[in-house]
């Protein structure tokens, strides 16, 4: 089950690197991660999402991670109501024929163009989890170069 | 002042008394002022050396240990000392220099990312990169050190650092937003554990390390007293209940005794306190103590469920909640028929040996504390020689037992005795060491003979890894693979020192050597030759229940 678990730390260096070492450590693999400062600038929060197939290691982790001097709090957004979020680049093929069709299927989403060059176009996607999904399994129709996600962000 | 006196002056508010270390280029300019500063220091010979008698210090004081070393090598010798501290919540601060600020990252001259080395096996470190800090840093290093679950912290102060001079501001309080230990018990967990225990009739008191760290050995036993109930102990807690006590069991696991593994598996409530229910602890964990119901109290939440599932966990000091919890019961369990049958285990399988003919280790160690009559410090190396000294010496006392729980390092037992030795001079203290061991760190012997630091070091030689070989010759057809030593005249080694050497081959000549060891006034080693193929029984099988033992009950 993927889990969306937000870090409240210090703003420091060197406390990405105990968080991650915690994953790491176990052989737990991040999924996405954006790290930002926060309203105070002291403090930096870490929106992870990891796949935990044993739920015994992530509460492990989560009490592994409260441990740690830098962290102020943790909390795991996976059982809670919250709302989640995610920014992605999508460039795919896109001749000038083709260009009002893909700008169609855009329009049903949070999407748009935002570069257009050489018959492809960069795509900027807002969304949830699944509509994202959606959309670029619609954009296949296309051809998708390349992709680039922020990783998730989260907030209650 | 500079970043070099700050530090000085910080560590003598801090109340150290002692460091142990080595010098070098990256930290001549805290050298250049610990040569007229008021604090005692003790040059090893090793780095790895510092580290160990800084965590033996620890361990027999109860206060923080401090060792120094240089950058690069200097720093990553101290590293398997470090990791020996933090795996079994040792308060050590450990200061390492690091070369000047704005060559870091630059592959200088002995440099090496000390704080990504040691992130995984501190509790927290520092790399100081303005002086300004370096104050506040040193006050939250031995807070951290030293409160909640103790651990090591390491600080590392580049060059141009130490020598930057600026106002000492002395910070009066340490604040550290995302750290705040838990002391007090939830109280209404306690009362739920007092419930709990009125209605066990085979309930266990299952100590740990815990139990040492937060002084709770008056507590523990008014506990067991008042309950009626057994204590069995871990490697870590040795001492934390009088062995000589009607209740005590010894230790459990592995090489537990026979009626501690037993009454483990019979119990119907366990009562860990200060324990973490460790893989040589618990054996195979699906079969561990099938009828128990689990009261955990520790001060670490992340020890609670990691291994076994607590039906009550209470998290917190271990000396608060114990004094608490003994207010909380008033209905005491009837226990009679459970201590009748522990008591017959007791008569039925006690420890035991054989003699062969040769020496036997466990004498040695039986005769070790009848001769100091359990008042001893006894450090030990790793492998049968630790285990012989967990199971055949009397401990009555906390902080008398010093031994690599968690790591298991061989190596450990000879620094730590002789840091054990600097914190507490009044006391007899003895190193129980391997002929394997104790070449380790055998360097040390400089350091003893150099500053007067009087340790007894009893080697069970008995030319092999005895414990490696042990389970080659149990599991492994007897092919002893790299296990048969070579080793020097140990007396002669000795000697060579300024130390003195003893050497045994009858057993009747083993107290008599041991009460001259402690007549001399100098270090020394008695090399006893000991039955080369002497095992360590009971024993559990990696992988088995901890009641299926050899040379148990099975």
């Amino acid at each position: 089950m993927k889990h969306t678990i937000s870090v409240i730390v210090e703003n420091k260096p060197g406390v990405l690197a105990r968080v991650a070492g915690l994953f790491s450590a176990r052989g737990y693999n991040i999924a996405s991660l954006a790290v930002s400062e926060t309203l105070d600038p002291t403090i930096s929060c870490m929106t992870i999402v990891v796949e935990a197939e044993d739920e015994k290691i992530l509460e492990q982790i989560k009490k592994q991670l409260n441990k740690l001097i830098d962290v102020i709090k943790v909390t795991d957004f996976t059982k809670k109501e919250h709302v989640e979020r995610e920014l992605i680049l999508v460039k795919v093929n896109c001749p000038v024929k083709d260009k009002i069709k893909l700008e169609g299927l855009l329009n049903k989403y949070i999407a748009k163009i935002i570069k257009y060059k050489d018959n492809a176009a960069i795509i900027e996607v807002v969304g949830e989890e699944a509509q994202i999904k959606q959309l670029l399994e619609a954009l296949n129709q296309f051809g998708v170069i390349d992709l680039i996600r922020t990783g998730k962000i989260a907030m209650i | 002042m500079t970043g070099a006196q700050i530090l000085i002056e910080c560590l003598k508010r801090e109340g150290v008394e002692v460091i142990f270390g080595y010098p070098g280029g990256s930290v001549l300019p805290i050298f250049d002022k610990l040569y007229d500063a008021d604090i005692k220091f003790i040059l090893t010979r090793h780095e790895q050396g510092a580290a160990h008698a800084a965590d033996g210090y620890a361990r027999a004081t109860g206060k923080t240990g401090v060792c120094l070393a240089t950058s690069g090598p200097g720093a990553t010798n101290l590293t398997t000392g470090i990791a020996n501290a933090y795996m079994d919540s040792i308060p050590v601060v450990a200061i390492t220099g690091q070369v000047k600020s704005f060559l870091i990252g630059n592959d200088a001259f002995q440099e090496a990312d000390v704080t990504g080395v040691t992130r995984p096996i501190t509790k927290h470190n520092y790399l100081v990169k303005n002086v300004n800090d370096l104050a506040r840093i040193i006050r939250e290093a031995f807070h951290i050190a030293s409160t909640g679950r103790p651990g090591p912290v390491l600080i590392d102060i580049p060059v141009d650092i130490q020598q930057k001079d600026i106002d000492f501001i002395w910070p009066e309080t340490v604040d550290i937003r995302g750290y705040k230990p838990t002391y007090i018990g939830h109280p209404g967990q306690i009362k739920k554990a007092a419930k709990l225990i009125a209605k066990a009739n085979k309930p266990i008191i299952y100590a740990g390390g815990g139990v040492i760290t937060s002084g709770a050995s008056p507590e523990l036993k008014a506990l067991a007293e008042k309950i009626k109930a057994p204590v069995t102990w871990t490697l870590m807690g040795i001492g934390c209940f009088p062995a000589t006590h009607e209740l005590a069991l010894g230790m459990l696991g592995m090489h537990g005794t026979a009626y501690a593994n037993h009454a483990t598996m019979e119990s119907d409530l366990i009562i860990a306190v200060g324990a973490r229910f460790d893989d040589r602890v618990t054996g195979r964990i699906d079969k561990f103590a099938p009828y128990a119901k689990v009261i955990h109290i520790d001060i670490d939440p992340s020890s609670i469920s990691k291994n076994v599932k607590v039906d009550i966990p209470i998290v917190g000091d271990a000396r608060n909640i114990l004094k608490e919890l003994l207010e909380e019961i008033d209905k005491i369990p009837d226990t009679s028929d459970w201590l009748k049958t522990i008591q017959a285990w007791k008569r039925k399988h006690p420890l035991t040996y054989q003699y062969k003919g040769k020496i036997n280790p466990q004498y040695v160690i039986e005769q070790i504390d009848e001769v100091t009559g359990g008042e001893a410090i006894i450090a030990t190396e790793v492998g049968q020689n630790q285990m012989w000294a967990a199971q055949w010496y009397k401990y009555k006392y906390p902080r008398t037992f010093i031994s690599s729980g968690g790591l298991g390092t061989m190596g450990f037992g000879f620094p730590a005795a002789m840091g054990a030795k600097v914190g507490k001079p009044e006391k007899i203290v003895f190193d129980v060491a391997g002929d394997g061991s104790i070449q380790m760190n055998i360097q040390e012997l400089a350091t003893c003979v150099c500053n007067k630091i009087n340790v007894k070091v009893a080697i069970l030689n008995n030319g092999y890894l005895g414990m490696v070989r042990q389970w080659q010759e149990l599991f492994y057809k007897k092919r002893y693979s790299y296990t048969c030593l070579y080793n020097p005249d140990f007396v002669k080694l000795a000697e060579s020192y300024g130390a003195s050497g003893i050497r045994v081959t009858k057993k009747e000549d083993v107290r008599p050597a041991i009460e001259k060891a402690i007549a001399i006034d100098n270090t020394v080693f008695i090399d006893f030759i000991v039955e080369p193929e002497e095992n360590v029984y009971p024993m559990v099988p990696a992988g088995e229940a901890i009641n299926r033992m050899i040379g148990g009950m099975a």
